[in-house]
């Protein structure tokens, strides 16, 4: 079982915290101290992204963000050191997002084997959807990454069904027709997603919920409908890049996390 | 239009569909629409009449007797697509996918532009056929386009400034396939070239293939005979897309693509002649890009030109051979800008420009009895005030 299926399963009942941040930003080494802020909190698995160009699946919050990791000069190989730097200290399963280009650029085989090295357990490619992963899934089985593939409002059942056939790990939902970015109120479209993938999957994976999820009661009402985990990504963003001084600005990070986290448990949650 | 369907998308390894999971259903749904109407006959009808009488096809094959002299080799022709309304190629596109979008029932239609004339023809195109129109603009293009911006404001459609990476072409893209995205139920996007996820490069190159189609016959009946050589510039490489697709079978007839060499290597948008393959805006394609896959900033005096990817079919016809890509200066483009002013009386945009240099070498280099076509993709109105500051003055 691989270590993010494991998590899911020690997990039993509670909901899992899967936390984002962009590697780099605004550099490597305040990078590692915020994901280790992240698992002080709680964070159950982290989502670390490498910096990409022209990151076409992103709002504002991550683009900008991935503007100042490039401009600091952030290469895909720090952020793999990174990891390796986390990996010593942590056992939390930690998911590169990416775009297909970083991967495909330096030759495929090559990232994915360096990936792999480096202590990464999955990875995450917006712009790779099933259509196109002959090359790239028999790579991540021979490295034993785990494919976390996305699903969306505009995912019908059928194709649904076939992203459940080739995902490990767990399968990402898309909350909402749109980009990254934090919002402030939760859509019903989120909750019938859910709750449809809910009935099509059948408990074969775990469903986790990203894009637009920042508040503890967008975690409750996600978990609620059926979810197994809820993505969070740019409001983490928008504090590391708050201008606060850098410890005050991790303190904050910890105590979001523990916010988050609180709101997945199902018997110590404060249902108010 | 041409009959020729990529399996799954791709020529040889290139194109595809890489893209966010939301918008496969939205490129499958365009596909199904597009393969039932390219056979619809009401619509070919429709399309045809537009082309017609509204931007005034077909364009005059014309025999440029002074450039012909002055290049001292093989007979020049240029594909007038300058005197196409909205004074660019562009037309012939937005006019099919215009009329793709209001069959397919989507009242607002997206495009991207870098030079404006995309955005100029999508405004008038969603104008002419009462759809709502916004455009994306790299701020920089705005800055050095600003008549076609105001153009396309005249014309109904709203332009939204891209502050984001290069601020060019490559980022309208981006904003473009963010807005997509975000409104896919009730909103089509025109892409303006070959380029972007399957099914558009197919569907852009089958709208432009009006123009290489043009050219067969005219050539025939003027020469009695088809071309030695068609050249055209290439960005995205719609208008080249469109000039050499229907030679492609044609094996006497060379084919040349001519992109933008900016001001020397490294600082350039000649993506087939400097780049190497990678992803980006939903296709796999030749890429100007670094070690590690970030995506080059791109340097060109004509924004048109200024992109660091290019249509996927114009990858596979460079590895197989049947097409030569080589590039032009910005001095260049210059020098032919004014040559063509000069001797024709025609004032090319600048992104022709850079086909029209490279053309009056190989002519030069090509026997008298033999015949060179250059697609003239537009007119240079829009450029004067860009010659004009290279020269130092102010109009």
């Amino acid at each position: 079982m691989s270590p993010i299926r494991s998590v899911f399963r020690s997990l039993g009942k509670d909901g899992a915290l899967i936390a984002y941040t962009m590697g780099g930003d605004p550099d490597i080494e305040t990078t590692e101290r915020v994901v280790d802020a992240l698992i002080a909190g709680g964070a159950d698995i982290i989502e670390l992204g490498v910096p990409f160009s022209d990151p076409i699946a992103d709002g504002k919050s991550i683009q900008e963000a991935a503007v100042r990791s490039l401009a600091a000069g952030t290469k895909p190989s720090d952020i793999l050191g990174v990891v390796a730097r986390l990996k010593k200290k942590h056992s939390t399963p930690i998911a590169i997002m990416t775009y297909y280009n970083i991967l495909y650029s330096p030759g495929l085989d090559r990232f994915l084997s360096e990936a792999k090295k480096a202590g990464v357990d999955a990875l995450i490619v917006p712009d790779l959807p099933l259509d196109e992963t002959e090359d790239y899934s028999r790579l991540a089985r021979k490295y034993s990454l785990d494919t976390i593939l996305m699903a969306a409002p505009t995912t019908s059942p059928a194709r649904m069904k076939s992203l459940v056939r080739h995902s490990t790990g767990f399968l990402y939902l898309v909350s909402l027709l749109g980009v990254t970015g934090a919002r402030s109120q939760l859509g019903d479209e989120t909750l019938k997603l859910v709750k449809e993938a809910k009935r099509v999957t059948r408990g074969k994976i775990p469903l986790g919920v990203g894009f637009g999820i920042s508040k503890p009661e967008h975690v409750r009402a996600v978990l609620a409908a059926g979810a197994d985990a809820v993505i969070v990504g740019s409001s983490i963003v928008n504090m590391v890049s708050s201008g606060k001084p850098t410890a005050a600005m991790l303190k904050d990070v910890e105590n979001y996390a523990r916010t988050l986290k609180t709101a997945t448990k199902t018997g110590g949650s404060n249902q108010t | 239009m041409g009959e020729d369907y990529p399996k799954k998308g791709r020529f040889g390894r290139y194109g595809g569909q890489f893209i966010p999971e939301t918008l496969v259903p939205a490129v499958q749904e365009l596909e199904k629409a597009y393969l039932r109407l390219r056979r619809d006959a009401s619509f070919k009808r429709e399309l045809a009449h537009l082309l017609a009488d509204y931007a005034g096809r077909p364009t005059p094959l014309y025999l440029a007797s002074n450039l012909t002299e002055s290049a001292g080799g093989a007979k020049v022709y240029l594909k007038r697509e300058d005197l196409l309304h909205s004074g660019a190629h562009k037309i012939n596109n937005t006019l099919g996918q215009a009329l793709l979008a209001k069959k397919m029932g989507k009242p607002r239609v997206i495009a991207e532009t870098g030079a404006g004339q995309h955005g100029v023809a999508t405004a008038m195109a969603c104008a002419v056929l009462g759809l709502k129109a916004e455009v994306y603009m790299g701020s920089e293009d705005i800055e050095r386009q600003k008549l076609n911006v105001f153009r396309m404001r005249l014309l109904g459609t709203e332009v939204h400034s891209v502050d984001s990476g290069s601020r060019t072409l490559k980022d309208a893209i981006n904003e473009a396939l963010r807005d997509w995205v975000t409104n896919l139920r009730d909103t089509y996007y025109i892409i303006g070239s070959v380029v972007g996820p399957h099914p558009y490069p197919v569907i852009v190159r089958d709208f432009q293939s009006v123009i290489g189609v043009e050219i067969k016959r005219q050539m025939k009946s003027k020469e009695g005979r088809l071309p030695d050589a068609v050249v055209a510039c290439v960005g995205g490489g719609s208008n080249a897309m469109g000039t050499f697709h229907p030679f492609v079978d044609d094996r006497d007839v060379k084919l040349y693509g001519v992109e933008a060499g900016g001001t020397g290597r490294g600082r350039s948008a000649a993506t087939l002649v400097e780049g190497r393959e990678g992803v980006l805006h939903g296709m796999l394609t030749y890429l100007l890009q670094d070690r590690d896959g970030q995506v080059a900033s791109t340097e060109s005096i004509s924004a048109g030109l200024d992109y660091p990817g290019v249509g996927p079919e114009h990858s596979f016809l460079k590895d197989s051979g049947r097409a030569q890509y080589v590039s032009a200066s910005d001095d260049e483009a210059v020098k032919a800008f004014h040559l063509l002013s000069r001797k024709e009386g025609i004032i090319p945009a600048l992104e022709s420009s850079h086909a029209v240099s490279y053309a009056v070498k190989l002519a030069g280099r090509m026997k008298r009895d033999e015949n060179v076509v250059v697609t003239l993709s537009g007119r240079g109105d829009k450029d004067v005030q860009i010659i004009a500051k290279r020269a130092g003055l102010e109009i």
